[in-house]
Parts: C-alpha cells; sequence; structure tokens
C-alpha cells in the first residue's frame, strides 16, 4: 500500500528503459562499423581471394601501375600489392588486437590488485607503472626490441605492456571509485573474498567505460606496430604487412607511385573507423550520464 | 490583489521514447500571490518538483511542458525565447536545490558565488552585490557577515551554507523563489535555524515562494497555502489552517496520519514495556573507542567515538540517536566489522567478536547484517534482484537451483514484494521497493540482530512509516533483533525498546525509550526533543521563542578531548568544571544513565 502512488512514475521509468536500446548508433558510427566490418572481413578472408602469393615476383616491373592484372599495382621489386595488403590485413589486424587483449587483461587485473589489496601493494604497482609511463612509448619499444631482437611475440607482448600502463590507470581508478560504494561494503561485511568482489561487484560496473577504451587502445596499437615495422623493427620483410609495405615502397613515392599510399591508407581507415564507433559510443554514453546526473 | 504568478491548464510530459509521451503533471492550475509562500506537497513522483520548476519555465531533461499558461507578472512565461527566459530565471525567479553541498563549487569563494547572479544578469555591480550579500548574511543570522564571503564552502557548517544558499537565490532580489526541499536532508536543529532564518527573510523581502517538500510539518510553519499533490493532480488546496485542521481529501488525512507526533516529554514509548534486564545481550559493546586514520597507542589519529558501552538484548531494539557527525554510523561500522575499533570489546552473544572482518568466521558475519542508509548505492545496479537476495543464500548456507529460488521468493514475499521482482534490476524500483530489497537481502541471511543504519531517512513519510512497521512485524515473526540508527527522534521513539542518545562521539544518555523521553534526562536530549517539529502552526515561533535564552540550538558539533563535549551548546553547563572535567554518569534509575555534572535534581524541564 505504501508505494501505490511511486507506481505511477516507476512504469514511466521502466518503459523508457525498455524503449531504449542499450546502443544505437549513430550515421557516421554506422560508416564506422562498416569500414572496421569490412576489413575484419578482409583480414578473414583476403588470404584466399589474393590473386598471388605476397612474396612473388610477378611482375617485371617495379612500382608498376594500377592496371588489370594488378589492381593497385606493383611494389618495388614487383609483388603484386593488392596481395600483399590482403595478407597484411590479417597479421596487422591479428597482431594489434592480441596485443590490446594482452593489454587489457594485464592492465585491468593490475589496476584492480592496486586499488583493492591494500595501500602498500598500490605504492609498488603504480611506482613501477609510473616508470613505464615516463618514457615516451615508441622508444620504450625500440629499447625492448633492440635488446631482445623482433619477433612477433616479442612485438606483441611488448605493445600489450606498453599499452596496459594506460589501462592500469583507468580500470585503478575506476576500481577506487567503486569499492567505497555501500554495495561493495555490503559483500565484505557479508564475509565475500576479494576475487568474487571484483568478479560479481567491481567489474560488471566497470566494464562499459573499459569497452570504449578497448576500442581506443586498439587504434594506439595498431599505430604502434605498424610504426615499429615501419622503422623496420617490427614485422620483418618479406612478411606481407602494412607497416612494412609503407616502408618498403616509400621509395616509389619519387616516381609518383601509389604503393606505399595504398597501406597507409588501409591504416589510416582502418583507425578513424574505429574511432568513429568509439566516439559514438562515449558521446552516448556521455548523454547518459548527464542525463541521470541531471 | 493581482497575482505574481498564474499558472493555468499546466500540462506536463515525460518521454517514453520513440514519440511517446506520458502525462506526469495533469491539468494543474494555481497562484501565488505577491510575498505569499505556497506550499507544494505530496510524495516522491507526485510532480511537486516538476510544477515548481515550470515556474522558472524549465522542464528537466526528458520533459518537456506540453500544454497551459505560465504567467509571471504579466510575462508569458511559455512564450519566451531562450535570452529572455534566461534574464527571466536570474533576475525575477530563482531556484533553490535542496542539497547546499552539491550547489556551491567548493573552489570558488562563498561570495563570488552569492553574488554571481546578480552581477552576470546586470542586476547590480560587484561592489553593490558584495553590500546587498553582507546585508542579506545579516538577516540570515549568518556569524561574521563581513567576512564570510572570503570564506569557501567547506569552512561553514551545514546549516550555515543552507542559509547561505538563501541568500544566493535572494541576492538579485527575485519577485518568486523556489525552494525545493531545503531543510529535508538537515538534521532537527539545524532545521530549526534554516527554517527560521528562511521564514524571517521571506517575510523582510516581500518575496513571494513557492515551497516544495513532503514535510508537513515543516509546512505548517513556513507556509501561508498548501496544494496537495499526487500523481501530478491536485487534491486539495487551501490555508494551511484549513488544510491542517480540516483536511478534506482522504489522501491528506493519510498523509497526515503517517506523520507521527513527536514524543512527548513524559510519553511511554511505543514498545518501553517490551524491555526485560534479564534478557541476555545479543551485542554488547564495551569501553569501544574507534575513528579513522592510523591507530597509536590504542588511540586513532582522529577519534570518532569514545569509550561507548552499548548492549541489543535478545528481540529487542536499541534505537541510536543523535546529529550528523555524532558517530552513529561508526558504531554500526565497528559492529560489522567494516572499521576496526582502537580499543575496546565487541561480544556476540557473550563471545568475543574478531575487531577485523578478515578474522571473524562466516558464521559470525551470517548472524550479523548491516542494512545501509542509501538502497541506491547498496544494491548493485548491474545484479537482479534475485542475485542480490541470492547471494547470501548461496555464500551462508550453500543453496542452489530452486531451493534458492523458493526461499528467494520467501524473503521477497516477507517484505512484501510480488515474486516477480527478482528479475528486475535495482534501477526498475521505487526508493521504498529498493529500501525492501536492502532489508530482504539482510534477512536472506537470517541474522540475530540486524545494523539499520538510516534506513528511513531517505524516504516518504508515507512509505518510511511502512518500512518501519515491516521492522516491527519482522521482530515480531523472526526474533530478530536490531540496532536502529536514525537522527528523527520520532521515528526511534516508536519502535525502540532503548535508545542511546550519542554527542560527539559520547554516550550522553542511555535507557528505555519511556524514561527517555520522561523526566530527568540530559539536557542535550531535551534539546533533540524539542526540536522535532509539531504539526501547528506557530510551533516554530513558540519554540525559538522558548529558546532565545539557548545559545546553543545553531553551533556545530565540535569534538573534544577533555570535558563535556556539550558545553559550548548547553544551557546549564557549569563554568569551571563542565569544559574542563568529564561529565560522571548519573543513574536516576537502574538502567538509565545520564553523564552530566548536574544532580538529576537539577535536569528538569529547562528547554
Amino acid at each position: 500500500m505504501s508505494d501505490e502512488s511511486n507506481d505511477a512514475t516507476q512504469e514511466i521509468g521502466l518503459e523508457a528503459a525498455g524503449a531504449r536500446p542499450l546502443f544505437q548508433l549513430s550515421l557516421m558510427g554506422k560508416v564506422g562499423a562498416a569500414i572496421v566490418l569490412f576489413w575484419i572481413v578482409v583480414a578473414l578472408i583476403g588470404p584466399f581471394l589474393a590473386p598471388y602469393d605476397p612474396a612473388d615476383f610477378v611482375s617485371d616491373d617495379s612500382f608498376a601501375p594500377i592496371s588489370a592484372s594488378h589492381w593497385l599495382g606493383t611494389d618495388y621489386i614487383g609483388r603484386d600489392i593488392l596481395s600483399r595488403l590482403l595478407h597484411g590485413a590479417r597479421l596487422t589486424m591479428a597482431l594489434s588486437f592480441t596485443a590490446t587483449v594482452l593489454a587489457f587483461l594485464v592492465g585491468i587485473s593490475m589496476g584492480f590488485t592496486a586499488a583493492l589489496a591494500g595501500s602498500k601493494t598500490d605504492m609498488v604497482i603504480s611506482r613501477i607503472y609510473d616508470a613505464f609511463l615516463s618514457m615516451p612509448t615508441i622508444m620504450l619499444g625500440l629499447v625492448v626490441i633492440a635488446a631482445l631482437g623482433s619477433s612477433i611475440p616479442v612485438l606483441v607482448v611488448t605493445a600489450g605492456l606498453i599499452y596496459s600502463c594506460g589501462l592500469y590507470r583507468i580500470a585503478r581508478a575506476l576500481a577506487i571509485e567503486i569499492k567505497v560504494m555501500d554495495f561493495v561494503e555490503a559483500a565484505r561485511a557479508r564475509g565475500e573474498r576479494l576475487p568474487w568482489i571484483i568478479r560479481s561487484e567491481i567489474l560488471p560496473n566497470a566494464v562499459i567505460p573499459l569497452v570504449s577504451e578497448f576500442g581506443l587502445r586498439l587504434v594506439f596499437s595498431i599505430l604502434f606496430i605498424s610504426g615499429l615495422s615501419f622503422l623496420g623493427l617490427g614485422v620483418q620483410p618479406p612478411t606481407a604487412d602494412w607497416g612494412v609495405m609503407v616502408r618498403e615502397n616509400l621509395a616509389g613515392l619519387a616516381y609518383g607511385s601509389a604503393a606505399a599510399f595504398v597501406p597507409a591508407a588501409a591504416i589510416a581507415s582502418l583507425t578513424i573507423g574505429i574511432n568513429l564507433i568509439v566516439d559514438d559510443f562515449s558521446a552516448q554514453r556521455g548523454q547518459e550520464i548527464a542525463e541521470e546526473m541531471i | 490583489m493581482k497575482p505574481l504568478l498564474q499558472v493555468e491548464n499546466l500540462r506536463v510530459e515525460a518521454k517514453l521514447g520513440a514519440g511517446r509521451f506520458a502525462a506526469i503533471v495533469k491539468n494543474v492550475s494555481f497562484s501565488v500571490a505577491p510575498g505569499e509562500v505556497l506550499a507544494l506537497i505530496g510524495e516522491s513522483g507526485s510532480g511537486k518538483t516538476t510544477i515548481a520548476l515550470s515556474a522558472l519555465g524549465y522542464a528537466r531533461p526528458g520533459c518537456r511542458i506540453a500544454g497551459g499558461r505560465i504567467v509571471l507578472d504579466d510575462i508569458d512565461v511559455l512564450a519566451l525565447d531562450r535570452e529572455s527566459l534566461r534574464k527571466l530565471r536570474g533576475r525575477r525567479v530563482s531556484y533553490l536545490a535542496q542539497s547546499a553541498a552539491a550547489t556551491f563549487n567548493p573552489a570558488l569563494t562563498i561570495g563570488e558565488q552569492v553574488t554571481e547572479s546578480a552581477v552576470l544578469h546586470g542586476v547590480m555591480d560587484r561592489e553593490a552585490a558584495n553590500a546587498r550579500a553582507v546585508d542579506l548574511y545579516r538577516r540570515l543570522d549568518l556569524p561574521d557577515a563581513e567576512s564570510l564571503g572570503r570564506r569557501y564552502p567547506h569552512q561553514v557548517s551545514g546549516g550555515q551554507l543552507q542559509r547561505l544558499m538563501a541568500a544566493m537565490a535572494l541576492c538579485s532580489g527575485p519577485d518568486l523563489m523556489v525552494l525545493d526541499e531545503p531543510t529535508t536532508a538537515l538534521d532537527v536543529t539545524t532545521q530549526i535555524e534554516v527554517l527560521g532564518a528562511f521564514k524571517d527573510i521571506i517575510r523582510d523581502q516581500g518575496t513571494a515562494a513557492i515551497y516544495v517538500t513532503h514535510d508537513l510539518a515543516v509546512v505548517a510553519q513556513i507556509a501561508d497555502r498548501i496544494l496537495v499533490l499526487r500523481g501530478g493532480d491536485i487534491l486539495e488546496m487551501g490555508e494551511t489552517a484549513q488544510i491542517l485542521n480540516a483536511p478534506a481529501h482522504p489522501y491528506t488525512r493519510k498523509l497526515m496520519a503517517a506523520i507521527r507526533p513527536p514524543p512527548k516529554i513524559g510519553d511511554d514509548g511505543a514498545a518501553g514495556g517490551n524491555q526485560s534486564q534479564s534478557e541476555p545481550s545479543v551485542i554488547e559493546v564495551k569501553h569501544l573507542t574507534a575513528g579513522y586514520g592510523r591507530i597509536r597507542n590504542r588511540k586513532p589519529a582522529s577519534t570518532v567515538l569514545r569509550d561507548v558501552d552499548a548492549q541489543v538484548k535478545k528481540r529487542s531494539v536499541l534505537g541510536v540517536i543523535g546529529e550528523s557527525g555524532c558517530g552513529k554510523s561508526t558504531l554500526a561500522r565497528v559492529v560489522a566489522g567494516l572499521l576496526a575499533a582502537a580499543d575496546g570489546e565487541l561480544l556476540l552473544d557473550g563471545h568475543q567478536l574478531a575487531e577485523r572482518l578478515e578474522d571473524r568466521p562466516l558464521e559470525e558475519l551470517q548472524r550479523v547484517q548491516i542494512v545501509f542508509q542509501m538502497a541506491d548505492v547498496a544494491l548493485n545496479p548491474r545484479q537482479r534482484i534475485g542475485d542480490i537476495l541470492g547471494r547470501p543464500l548461496t555464500l551462508y548456507y550453500g543453496m542452489t537451483g530452486t531451493k534458492k529460488e523458493k526461499r528467494v521468493a520467501e524473503l521477497l514475499a516477507m517484505v512484501e514484494l510480488p515474486e516477480s521482482f527478482s528479475s528486475r534490476f535495482p534501477e526498475e524500483l521505487s526508493g521504498g521497493q529498493k529500501q525492501r530489497i536492502n532489508l530482504a537481502r539482510a534477512l536472506a541471511a537470517n541474522p540475530d540482530i540486524i545494523l539499520a543504519d538510516e534506513v528511513t531517512s531517505a524516504l516518504d513519510t508515507i512509505v518510511g512509516a511502512a518500512v518501519i512497521d515491516l521492522l516491527k512485524d519482522l521482530r515480531e515473526r523472526l526474533g530478530v533483533s536490531y540496532m536502529f540508527i536514525s537522527h528523527d527522534l520520532s521515528t526511534v521513539a516508536s519502535f525502540a525498546d532503548r535508545i542511546m542518545v550519542l554527542y560527539a562521539g559520547r554516550v550522553v544518555e542511555d535507557g528505555t525509550t519511556g524514561n527517555i523521553l520522561g523526566l530527568p534526562s540530559h539536557p542535550y536530549t531535551q534539546l533533540l526533543l524539542s526540536s522535532v517539529p509539531e504539526l501547528r502552526q506557530g510551533w516554530l515561533e513558540d519554540v525559538t521563542k522558548s529558546r532565545a535564552a539557548l545559545a546553543g540550538i545553531a553551533r556545530a558539533v565540535e569534538i573534544t578531548d577533555v570535558g563535556c563535549p556539550f558545553y559550548p551548546r548547553c544551557p546549564v553547563a557549569i563554568q569551571g568544571v563542565c569544559e574542563t572535567t568529564p561529565a560522571p554518569y548519573r543513574e536516576p534509575v537502574r538502567g538509565h544513565r545520564i553523564a552530566c555534572h548536574r544532580e538529576i535534581a537539577e535536569l528538569t524541564g529547562f528547554v
């Protein structure tokens, strides 16, 4: 009987909640999604569609222009650019995706541990990460690769660890904010252990901000890995990778060849596509938070 | 006289999504005369704030003013463009929100913020605005009016900040002021101070006001006319005296009935007789000292509780009352194990409880359950009700599957909610329903004692009364004991067997409800008792008049190391003794103690 008069408002609240889908893409978001989806499909089936083997010298001409047999021309030693681009998509995307997932696993577990395990642990982990953060990422990458030699596992782990710094910061801040909420206190008072609290109380409340962060970090690691490859420290030739392709064909720019431009455009379109989705997502979350605050 | 504000057939709609709207305010008409105070009262969801905001031509996000006319002094508010509205809002109509703490920017001085709107709207220049602000501070009885403007918000007390908000709203000299629950979050003693200041300044400046609240007793003190709302409709409108003395609508009568009459000195509490001295204690606290910061030599860096003794007997209710900052919640946190005590003993059924949560066995944790004040943040927004209630069952009793589901349904029934709620998320529930879930989660553990921390404070009168009834009922049926913490004496008195009054972390009085309400009692208890608003006009004047001799009403709680902490506010303090020597406990009857230097015979009706 007590809540009769609240029922009216509450029904409104219910319907409103049901009427709004969790996440609806705007036009720009849809464009972004289409671009990203396109590259994912390319990464999955591209190699089967490639007309040539990416390592074969299929033409006698270096920097052959676009033609019926070579849709995107050939590179500096006469390999088919389209084939290399299709093969490179898989490698570039798989590497950066793996690195980002690694960054997430390391960053979030470290961040949550630091926030919840007590001030001494927090101190130690935070200072180590501060030391990491104080170095420019590319330089750090160069040092590690110079010391360990370049291979794909080293590349992924390096990128993953470097980008775990930012995630560590975010995850730690989120966990600190959530852990003082009464529902976490209630769980503690009930006698819950730390792993359960992290899994059931903290993580579900941190997931949305972390998801929008994922896209952003993915972009960073694409750029980082391509950047290292471009400098000759990442993926090693003759393996096809977009960053490697830009570097190899740089000389072609002087001859008016688009060979270096094509992989660069691929990198740009993929990162822009991801950014469009992330922007859309964060804008809508921001809107929701603003509405909640008012 | 021509009305200042005329609202005709107002209709406000809330967006349901996809072009669908629902009316949350339906066909509401009323007027406010110059200098008049109109109160809008109703429970949450009654549309009272929505209506009040429409006087500023404002609708909250997701809402729109869908129809009607709002005329302020010949200006058609709804026809104004953005820029003219902006001017109107600063100059002619001002808004005063519930929480002063949230309204003031902590990074700017008070003076800058009080004068900002007047200067921004070009009503007056900075000099004039500052002068007016100082004048307003004086009229609002604020201390150090000259230098107050240079202070920052954290440097004044909560009650002062609330009054400063009135200065902010009045600085540009508006014709109409909209006050949204401005005293709801305050302690009773602070509420008197703020209400008195508001009333004087409104009369003094001749400003009309729309006063939004759910508290009829407050309305009785300040309003000329009352408008009773429910579900966006006007149920009743009339002069304050008429509504209070002869309410026409059954709902108004129900609202009045939900207000507990303030406990009268000499009253015997509702459950006072239920107490037996020989009954064993569920929880016993001995010489407890606790606080925050690093603990050295059994003393925390910042002490909140000092040498506190308390017992909760089996099947009984211990009420803990005091103003904010007195250490009530800290006591609950220490008992629950969330905060380690610096010194003292904690006994559960006569057995020592470990101080740290991690050292307590699960079985002990299960027997002591805590229910937090704000159900909004006490329930994980990402868990379904079924999971929230099911977790303690799994944790303590290893229940799974249908057995768990069945028990969840039983728990929901226990708190009078339908079984279907188990698939909902907390945000789909109303405030009262959330508080019931919060309670049901504690019941799921099948505890011996529930520590209830201000569980009704955030709820409307009617909803709060229903929650109290539920607590009583559960005690009868399940035999659970409560430590019931509240700053609301009338709620505590209606429910508790024993009452413990805390002041600045010390027990100043402790006894059965009947004895606490009866004479003699501690000066602080008497101050609290006389501060509970009564449902009659003129109460505020009476109480402030009789209290003119009492300097202490508006003073903030100061935590002291020596002497009696109540000394600065005490009307019967003995100079040279009270501020230097800790007060001894006096025992007028067995099981009732009062910490005071005065003799028992001296502790009678001086408030």
